[in-house]
C-alpha cells in the first residue's frame, strides 16, 4: 500500500478545499440558511407539524442530506475531472499507485469535505430551530454513508465527463430533482397513494427517510431498508470504478 | 552496459482503429542518454506513455529495470520521472508543493533536501513560494522537470523538452541533461531538434509510423555523416568504366549521365585528385561537378521518405 501517495492526494485535494473556502464551505451554508428562511419560517409557520415534529425541525436532516448529495458528487466530479482537463491527469497515471489508492486519496477527500459541510449545516440549523438527535452514531454513519457513496458516484461523473457541460448535467438533471421529490421537504406519506409508489422508485428516499430516523425515529421505510439501499448503490458504484480501472475507460485510451 | 528499458513486440492500435505502434523492439542501455527522432505522429509519445503507465498496450511486453510494467508496476514506475510535452501543470500550487506532492505521489518519504537541491539545480530556488500560474513557460517547463526528478528516478524521460524553448534556455537544460546523466541517471528524450540529437544522445533511434527504422550509435552515425559524395555531370553518355578506373568505388547514374563518387573526408587521401587525372586520361570530360555532405538530417528525411 503506497500511503503517502494516498496522502498526497488527500492533502492536495483537501488543500484546494482550503483555497476555495468561500465557495466549498460558506456558500452551500449561506444557501441553506436561505432554505431555512424561505422553507422554515416563512411557509412552515403555515404548516403544523409533520407527525408529531414542527416543520422547520422536520426538514433539517432533508436539508443536510441535499446539500452532502450535491456537494460530494460535485467535489468528486471535479477532483478527478480538472486533472483529466489540464492534463496534470499524467502524473497520477505513471505513478506507482493502485486504482485503490487513488479512489481511497480523491473519495476519502470529497467524502471529508462533504461530512464537514453536513456538521456545519447541522449546527447552522441549530441556530434556527430547536434539534434533538435520538440516534447521534447512526447518524453519523449515515452522513459518511451517503457521502462515501455519493463522492464514488461523482468520481465516476468525474471521469465519464469530458466537457463541463456533462460535469453539470447529471447533478443538475438527475440528482437535483431526485434530492428535491425525495421528501427533503415533506414526508412520502403526505403524498396521494399512486405517487407514493413512484416515490420508492427514488433512491433519495431511502437516504432521506433512514438520516431523519436517525434524528427523530420517524421514517417513511424501515431503517434496515434504507441502509440495504444504500449499500446496494455503493456496491453498484465500487463495481462500476472496478470495470473503469479495469479496462483504462476515458482514462488510458 | 546491462538494458534499463527492454521493449518486446509492442503494439498499440486505438479505438478508431489507428495502429500508432507496430511491433516494435527497442532496448534502452542503463545510463544512456537515447533520442529518439521522428515526425509528428509516428508514435514517440504513445510510445513513453506505454512505458510510464499512462496508456495500455495492445500487444507485446515492456521491462523497467527487469520488471514487467504491467504486473510490477509499482516497482517499474517507481523508478521512471517522466517529462511530458505539453506543459501540464497545476495553476494555482505553489512550486514547493507541487514538487513535494510529486514525491509524495511516488511514495518516497519527505525529503526537503532533494527537493532544495533539484529546484536550486534548476533555477527555481527563488520561485519556490510562488504560484505556478505566474511562472513563464521556460520556468513551468523546468517545474515539470523538478517534479520528474522529486522522487530521485534512475530513468527520465523528456518529452520534446525543448519545444518553443528560446535557444539560452534550451542550453542551460542540456546542461542539466548532461549532469543529470553524470549522476548515473538513463536519459530517454524525444525531439524534432536533429541539433539535439546531435549534441546530446549517445545513441539515436528513429521511429516513423509506428515502427523503429533505425537504432544506432551516434559515433557510427557520425561516421557516415564524414562521407561526402563528389557528383560529375558528364558530357557524354558512358556505358561502362575503363579497366583503369575500377580501383575507384564508382557508379554510373542517370543512364551513363553521371559519374558518382563517395569518400571520406576524415581519410587520409580522398582520391579525388588521382580520379581527376586518371579520367582526364581516360578521356571521360565532365560539364559539371559538384560535392555534398550528407547530414543527420539528410540520414533521417531518407528513413523517413523509404519507410
Amino acid at each position: 500500500m503506497n500511503h503517502r501517495a494516498i496522502r498526497a492526494i488527500y492533502l492536495f485535494e483537501m488543500a484546494r478545499t482550503w483555497r476555495t473556502l468561500l465557495q466549498s464551505i460558506v456558500s452551500p451554508v449561506v444557501s441553506t440558511s436561505l432554505y431555512f428562511v424561505v422553507f422554515g419560517a416563512a411557509i412552515g409557520s403555515r404548516i403544523s407539524q409533520v407527525e408529531g415534529v414542527s416543520y422547520g425541525t422536520f426538514i433539517v436532516p432533508g436539508l443536510i442530506m441535499l446539500s452532502v448529495l450535491t456537494q460530494s458528487i460535485a467535489n468528486a466530479s471535479f477532483g478527478i475531472y480538472f486533472p483529466k482537463f489540464t492534463g496534470t491527469i499524467y502524473e497520477i497515471l505513471s505513478a506507482p499507485i493502485s486504482y485503490f489508492e487513488i479512489v481511497l486519496g480523491y473519495v476519502g477527500a470529497a467524502a471529508t469535505k462533504s461530512i464537514i459541510l453536513g456538521l456545519i449545516i447541522l449546527a447552522t440549523a441549530g441556530l434556527f430551530v430547536p434539534l434533538h438527535i435520538h440516534h447521534p452514531v447512526w447518524m453519523l454513519a449515515f452522513l459518511v454513508l451517503t457521502a462515501v457513496t455519493f463522492s464514488l458516484f461523482g468520481f465516476i461523473i468525474g471521469i465519464w465527463a469530458d466537457g463541463f457541460e456533462k460535469l453539470q448535467m447529471i447533478p443538475m438533471l438527475v440528482v437535483t430533482p431526485l434530492t428535491f421529490l425525495g421528501g427533503s421537504f415533506y414526508s412520502i406519506g403526505m403524498l396521494p397513494p399512486t405517487w407514493r409508489t413512484v416515490a420508492l422508485l427514488n433512491p433519495v428516499v431511502y437516504l432521506i427517510s433512514g438520516f431523519r430516523w436517525s434524528f427523530y425515529e420517524i421514517a417513511d421505510v424501515s431503517v434496515s431498508v434504507s441502509i440495504g439501499m444504500t449499500l446496494a448503490f455503493l456496491a453498484v458504484c465500487l463495481a462500476v470504478i472496478w470495470w473503469i480501472f479495469r479496462t483504462g475507460y476515458r482514462l488510458k485510451n | 552496459m546491462s538494458s534499463i528499458i527492454s521493449v518486446a513486440n509492442l503494439s498499440k492500435t486505438y479505438g478508431s482503429g489507428f495502429k500508432a505502434l507496430k511491433n516494435i523492439n527497442l532496448d534502452i542501455k542503463r545510463g544512456e542518454i537515447f533520442a529518439l527522432l521522428g515526425p509528428n505522429g509516428a508514435g514517440k509519445t504513445t510510445l513513453i506513455s506505454i512505458v510510464c503507465g499512462i496508456a495500455n498496450p495492445s500487444e507485446g511486453k515492456v521491462l523497467v529495470g527487469g520488471e514487467d510494467i504491467q504486473t510490477s508496476y509499482r516497482k517499474a514506475r517507481s523508478l521512471i520521472g517522466l517529462v511530458p510535452q505539453e506543459l501540464h501543470t497545476d495553476a494555482f500550487e505553489s512550486v514547493w508543493a507541487t514538487v513535494s506532492f510529486s514525491r509524495g505521489l511516488f511514495g518516497k518519504p519527505k525529503n526537503p533536501d532533494h527537493i532544495e537541491k533539484v529546484l536550486k539545480d534548476l533555477s527555481l530556488w527563488d520561485k519556490k513560494d510562488n504560484k505556478i500560474i505566474t511562472l513563464s513557460g521556460g520556468m513551468k517547463r523546468r517545474v515539470m522537470i523538478a517534479k520528474a526528478l522529486s522522487h530521485e528516478p534512475q530513468i527520465l524521460f523528456l518529452d520534446e523538452p525543448t519545444a518553443g524553448v528560446d535557444v539560452e534556455l534550451r542550453k542551460g537544460m542540456w546542461e542539466v541533461v548532461r549532469t543529470l546523466q553524470q549522476s548515473g541517471v538513463t536519459i530517454i528524450l524525444t525531439t524534432h531538434y536533429i541539433e539535439e540529437a546531435e549534441e546530446m544522445a549517445d545513441r539515436i533511434g528513429v521511429i516513423n509510423k509506428g515502427e523503429i527504422v533505425l537504432v544506432e550509435d551516434k559515433a557510427t552515425l557520425m561516421q557516415k555523416l564524414g562521407k561526402k559524395r563528389l557528383t560529375l555531370h558528364l558530357q557524354a553518355k558512358v556505358t561502362s568504366l575503363p579497366e583503369s578506373l575500377s580501383q575507384y568505388a564508382l557508379d554510373l547514374c542517370d543512364g551513363g549521365e553521371t559519374l558518382v563518387y563517395d569518400y571520406d573526408t576524415k581519410g587520409e587521401r580522398t582520391g579525388i585528385t588521382s580520379l581527376l587525372s586518371d579520367l582526364r586520361t581516360a578521356g571521360i570530360r565532365f560539364n559539371d561537378l559538384d560535392t555534398n555532405q550528407s547530414s543527420l538530417e539528410d540520414i533521417f528525411v531518407d528513413l523517413v521518405r523509404t519507410s
